[in-house]
């Protein structure tokens, strides 16, 4: 609580002319509308910090997600001025266009209420495309060495923590009802490469059913708060689903 | 995995027409010098095996390709899917076929 | 909003959509060879410099989705690169290049 506005006590009303921010904020469900606030502009304000001092000061029944405030958990996913961003890690003062804010929920997911969006379709087609570890029966021939092609085709998508902001980017989940989405396809890509993974073929099967119908736009990559690149990844999937449609070879020499 | 299979047709005709559409490209900047004339067109394919080979392939790979190419935009911006929409695309494809064919032959 | 590899795609798409519209004229009126007068009556409607200059628009068209395909196989099927923004302006370079190079043989 502290944290949200010590500077307001101490120079709000001293200043003449304290600096406002105009927000937007979107406010109902599905067929909810923007409603305005003014919210005091500080110095190295998230747009968190916008959303919860319109929560604590001046609309208590604003609903919005967050947890750690720190970038870790990727519970704060918002739309500030019409791009997916963890809120928490947006200052006010780079997100900011013309000093006007507009904060909305994730898009291509049901809105519940204000800036809360249901999360479950993303889960279900996570779950759907069966997009975990399976532990193969018997170790690897040969130790995993984290050097090595393979393990580096998985390392670089392994640190996507669901926070659905490329979901939310991507506008072929917007077209596709069907189609898993950036987070999953990125996912089944790092378990197809980990050696450990017993059931590779499983995996690329649930590739094969919908990362055909990635555009290759790159707007996951681009919105990725890890820096991780779906896109990459996607394409990937494609390259093997289709070396295993025409009959050739199932494990990829990887860059 | 009919998508995978529409995707691996998609990009091998892709792989196809790409050499082809540089000749096409070519042949068109070099035609169109002094304007077109039936005469000059059919003076260079007419008993010609390898423009004969050539635009056969092409029509071949293009009524491939377009029509997979057409299914995505119809289904992601005009909300089309289902069988309806894969049977259309099999009637266009045909019909780029008959049509293509058709033009191949009255040129040869 | 959208960045570099949203507008090449949209690009990609539109051309696509206008060659898969476009195809079945192109073929039927080469299929008018077999009777010569015909073919140049179309022929001699080319000559009009408007009809020559939608004729470049075309061949922009074409070489657009030409080498945005290309651009598209080689991101999908090569090693990933992130110099994606280069390979989008090479393409559309290449592509308005075919077009000036048609105008210039065209005008001739």
């Amino acid at each position: 609580m502290k944290r949200t506005c010590p500077r307001l006590v101490e120079t709000g009303y001293d200043e003449p002319a304290m600096a406002v921010l105009e927000v937007e904020i979107w406010r109902g469900g599905e067929d909810g509308a923007w409603r305005r606030y003014s919210v005091p502009h500080e110095a190295n304000q998230t747009v968190l910090d916008v959303v919860t001092h319109v929560q604590r000061h001046i609309d208590p029944s604003l609903a919005y997600r967050f947890a750690c405030r720190v970038g870790m958990c990727g519970s704060c996913a918002m739309t500030v001025n019409g791009r997916p961003r963890w809120t928490c890690r947006t200052h006010v003062s780079l997100a900011a266009r013309k000093g006007r804010v507009r904060i909305g929920p994730l898009r291509n997911l049901p809105v519940i209420r204000d800036l809360a969006v249901d999360m479950a379709p993303f889960f279900e087609k996570w779950r759907d495309a069966e997009a975990r570890f399976v532990p193969a029966a018997e170790p690897p021939d040969a130790p995993v060495r984290p050097d090595e092609p393979e393990r580096k085709a998985a390392d670089a998508g392994i640190e996507c923590i669901n926070c659905a902001v490329c979901y939310a980017a991507c506008d072929s989940v917007a077209w596709n009802p069907d189609y898993p989405g950036p987070a999953v396809l990125n996912r089944l890509w790092t378990l197809v490469n980990d050696r450990r993974d017993g059931d590779r073929d499983g995996h690329l099967d649930a590739a094969g059913a919908g990362c055909h119908l990635c555009r290759s736009h790159q707007e996951c990559a681009n919105a990725c708060p890890t820096g991780l690149n779906p896109t990459a990844a996607i394409a990937g999937l494609k390259r093997e689903v289709f070396r295993r449609a025409l009959g050739g070879r199932t494990r990829e020499r990887q860059q | 995995m009919k998508e995978a299979w529409l995707f691996a047709a998609q990009r091998l005709s892709a792989m196809v027409l790409a050499p082809l559409v540089l000749l096409h490209l070519g042949t068109v900047l070099y035609a169109v010098r002094g304007g077109l004339s039936a005469d000059e067109i059919l003076s260079r394919t007419e008993g010609s095996l390898f423009w004969g080979a050539v635009y056969g392939l092409f029509v071949l790979a293009a009524a491939v390709h377009a029509p997979i190419g057409l299914r995505a935009v119809l289904s992601e911006w005009c909300r089309w899917r289902g069988a309806g929409l894969d049977i259309a695309m099999g009637l266009f494809g045909l019909l780029l076929l008959a049509l293509g064919l058709r033009a191949v032959m009255a040129v040869l | 909003m959208r960045r570099g590899p949203w507008w090449a795609f949209l690009l990609h798409r539109l051309s696509g959509v206008a060659l898969a519209v476009f195809l079945p004229f192109h073929f039927l009126v080469l299929g008018l060879a077999v009777e010569r007068a015909r073919l140049d009556g179309v022929l001699d409607w080319t000559d009009n410099p408007w009809v020559k200059l939608a004729e470049a628009g075309l061949v922009v068209l074409l070489a657009l989705h030409l080498t945005g395909g290309l651009r598209l196989l080689l991101l999908e099927f090569g090693r990933w690169s992130d110099r994606q923004q280069s390979r989008i302006a090479v393409a559309g370079g290449l592509a308005l290049l075919a077009g000036f190079g048609f105008l210039a043989a065209a005008f001739a």
